[in-house]
Formats: structure tokens, C-alpha cells, sequence
């Protein structure tokens, strides 16, 4: 007569304790692993060490960010990819609409479109960003990276970079 | 009934008689515990309504012209279905609600036409003239047009979408009562001569 009240009350439980953690990594803040070297040496510097879940870079995500969408130069972001929106990817914003961006490469000179932002890599070598797939919609943004978690030597806030190379002005 | 309320009286009087009886201390931990377990009540009722209203259903007031005749101008409510859109469940013909490229905090009403990899052809300026253009949808896009083709702001001024700004799918409207119903798998069609019957 034990168990099965014992079994129900755990359940009980785990579905609150399920319910509310749900509820704050999806409005207040979240914590991410960064896989991937296209933000070195922001996130994930070395590029030689074995890569698993625990040499990875952990961020902490924050959700307030998306009620009114207001992101600025040099925010570090997570977003869905364009071409497949199940996957996501973290870059830094380094245009916002209205700014002019010379592409790379080329003699041509883009200007962003209202409701969209340019996003790079900190790591241009390595990095698959706005250069290969264009201004992305500000929609597309799942939340702001504020601090790093993991590793303990690297725990801190992220500066904003204002980008030094492309803003024709 | 008259038991039940003698009962809870008797009950009444009994925890009264508790309350005064216990320190000062015992009555402010008392009622502090009190004020948690509420609060808390309350926080898992939000909670249960967030996930229920990110992750499975939810409701949107729908008014504008883009969307006539299958919604009319001054405003229905729908219930939008979320489960369909995040695994892909959507395609041709499925009236759905996407956050707007051009600006994020606006959520906006469309039909879908084609998927990534569908060719669509659409008339560029209807009101003005018979041209058309065909394009192939890009990967990852969806292109989507709203019913009064004379009437709306979609994919042709502001180019296909990125699924990911995929609120949900709309299937059935909840008000007013004399529309009641489902959605029509097809727009109908718009004479721009006749005058619209709501």
C-alpha cells in the first residue's frame, strides 16, 4: 500500500519540478553547450583538445530578451538556422537594420532589411554565418548569451565586440 | 447542507482556538506557510498554462483583410494547433501564423503555398497587372501569401520565410459562433468586382 502512493507522489512531483523548469528555461534563462569553433576564441579557444560534453564551452541563455526583441551591435545570440530550423546556432550580431554591409569578397554593398540583423562568427575562418546565408530575420533569435558557465576558468560575462572589419558605416 | 456548513464551522472555531493558542512565532511561520503554498499553487498553475500554450495550444485573435474571405475584417478567434510546426507536419494549403520578417514582435496570418524545393508561380502586382514570376523555394523556406491577393502584405513583398519563424497552424475557429468550424483546405476565390459578405 506503500509503494504505489510513493511511485504517484514521486511522479506528482517530477512533473511539477518538469512543468516549472520548462516554464523558466523558456521565459527567464538557459544554459547551453557551444559546440563548434566558429567563436574562438570567444567560446571553445583551442581548437586541438578532444571535444565532448564536458570540454565544451557552457552559456547561460537568456529568454527576457525575446518579449520585445531589442538586440543591439556586438550581442551574442542564439538563433535557428535558416536553411534548417532545428538546429541552432550562436554568432554575434554585427549589423542591425538600416546598416550598410560590404560583403566580402565582392565589390557589392548590402543594406540590411527592416526586421533583420547580420550575424558572424568571431572566428571568420571558421564560421558558417550571414556571409553564406544573408541577413536573418530577428524572429529567428531564441535568446541573448550573457555568461560563460563552464569552464571554471573562463566564468564571466561577454563583452560586446563592436566589429572592426565589413560596416561600411 | 445544513450539516455540511455546521461542520465547517465546528472546523472554523476549532483552528481558531489553535491559532490563538500558539506563540507568536508559531502564527507568523504558520501563516508565512500559508502564503508560500498559495503562491506556489499559483506558480504551477502559470507554468502549466505556459507549456500548455507553447507546446500544444493555443489561441490568436485574427482581423485584417489579407486573410478574406476565409477570415473576416474585424476579427475571429482561432485556436492554433503547435505541435505540427515544430515536427514539420505542415504543407500546402494550411493556414498558419508566423512571427513577421520585417518586423519580430507582430505575428501575422498567412496560407502556405509551397514548401522548400516547390515551385511557385504568383501574379507580382494583381491589382495593377497580369505578370507573373515562378520561383523555386529555397531550403529551409516556405513561401506563403495571404487569400485577398489584392489586399496583403506576404511573400511576394517580403520574400519566402524562414520556417523557423513558424508560430503554429491554425485549424479550427472558435469565434464569433456562426463561424464556428474548420478551415477551408483552399482559398476561395476573390472577385474584386463583388462587394465581400461577411
Amino acid at each position: 500500500m506503500v509503494t504505489p502512493n510513493f511511485f504517484w507522489t514521486v511522479c506528482k512531483s517530477s512533473f511539477t519540478v518538469g512543468l516549472i523548469g520548462l516554464t523558466i528555461s523558456d521565459r527567464v534563462a538557459s544554459i547551453v553547450p557551444v559546440r563548434g569553433f566558429s567563436m574562438s576564441p570567444t567560446f571553445n579557444p583551442h581548437e586541438s583538445t578532444s571535444l565532448g560534453l564536458f570540454t565544451d564551452d557552457h552559456v547561460l541563455v537568456e529568454k527576457r530578451c525575446l518579449t520585445d526583441y531589442k538586440f543591439s551591435h556586438g550581442d551574442v545570440v542564439v538563433f535557428c538556422s535558416p536553411s534548417s530550423y532545428k538546429e541552432k546556432h550562436i554568432k554575434r550580431i554585427t549589423a542591425m537594420p538600416g546598416d550598410w554591409i560590404s560583403v566580402p569578397y565582392s565589390y557589392d554593398t548590402v543594406k540590411i532589411p527592416e526586421g533583420h540583423c547580420w550575424v558572424e562568427g568571431d572566428n571568420p575562418t571558421n564560421s558558417m554565418d550571414s556571409r553564406s546565408f544573408g541577413p536573418i530575420p530577428l524572429g529567428l533569435i531564441r535568446g541573448r548569451v550573457t555568461h560563460i558557465l563552464w569552464p571554471p576558468q573562463r566564468v564571466g560575462k561577454i563583452d560586446r565586440k563592436f566589429p572592426q572589419s565589413g560596416l561600411a558605416f | 447542507m445544513k450539516c455540511l456548513g455546521e461542520e465547517y464551522m465546528i472546523n472554523l472555531k476549532l483552528l481558531r482556538t489553535i491559532f490563538y493558542n500558539m506563540s507568536l512565532f508559531q502564527q507568523w511561520a504558520f501563516l508565512v506557510k500559508e502564503a508560500l503554498d498559495k503562491s506556489f499553487l499559483v506558480a504551477k498553475f502559470f507554468c502549466a498554462i505556459h507549456v500548455t500554450d507553447t507546446y500544444l495550444f493555443s489561441t490568436a485573435l485574427v482581423h485584417g483583410p489579407s486573410m478574406l474571405p476565409t477570415f473576416n475584417l474585424n476579427g475571429e478567434i482561432v485556436l492554433l494547433d503547435r505541435i505540427s510546426t515544430r515536427y514539420g507536419k505542415v504543407g500546402p494549403g494550411d493556414v498558419i501564423i508566423i512571427r513577421s520578417p520585417e518586423s519580430p514582435r507582430k505575428v501575422v496570418t498567412k496560407r502556405i503555398i509551397g514548401m522548400e524545393g516547390d515551385t511557385v508561380t504568383y501574379v507580382v502586382d494583381p491589382q495593377n497587372s497580369d505578370i507573373t514570376k515562378t520561383i523555386v523555394v529555397p531550403k529551409g523556406h516556405i513561401w506563403v501569401e495571404g487569400d485577398n491577393i489584392y489586399n496583403t502584405y506576404d511573400s511576394r513583398n517580403f520574400g519566402p520565410v524562414p520556417y523557423g519563424l513558424l508560430q503554429g497552424k491554425v485549424f479550427w475557429k472558435i469565434w464569433p459562433t456562426s463561424a464556428f468550424g474548420s478551415i477551408a483546405r483552399r482559398p476561395q476565390t476573390v472577385d474584386p468586382a463583388l462587394k465581400v459578405m461577411e
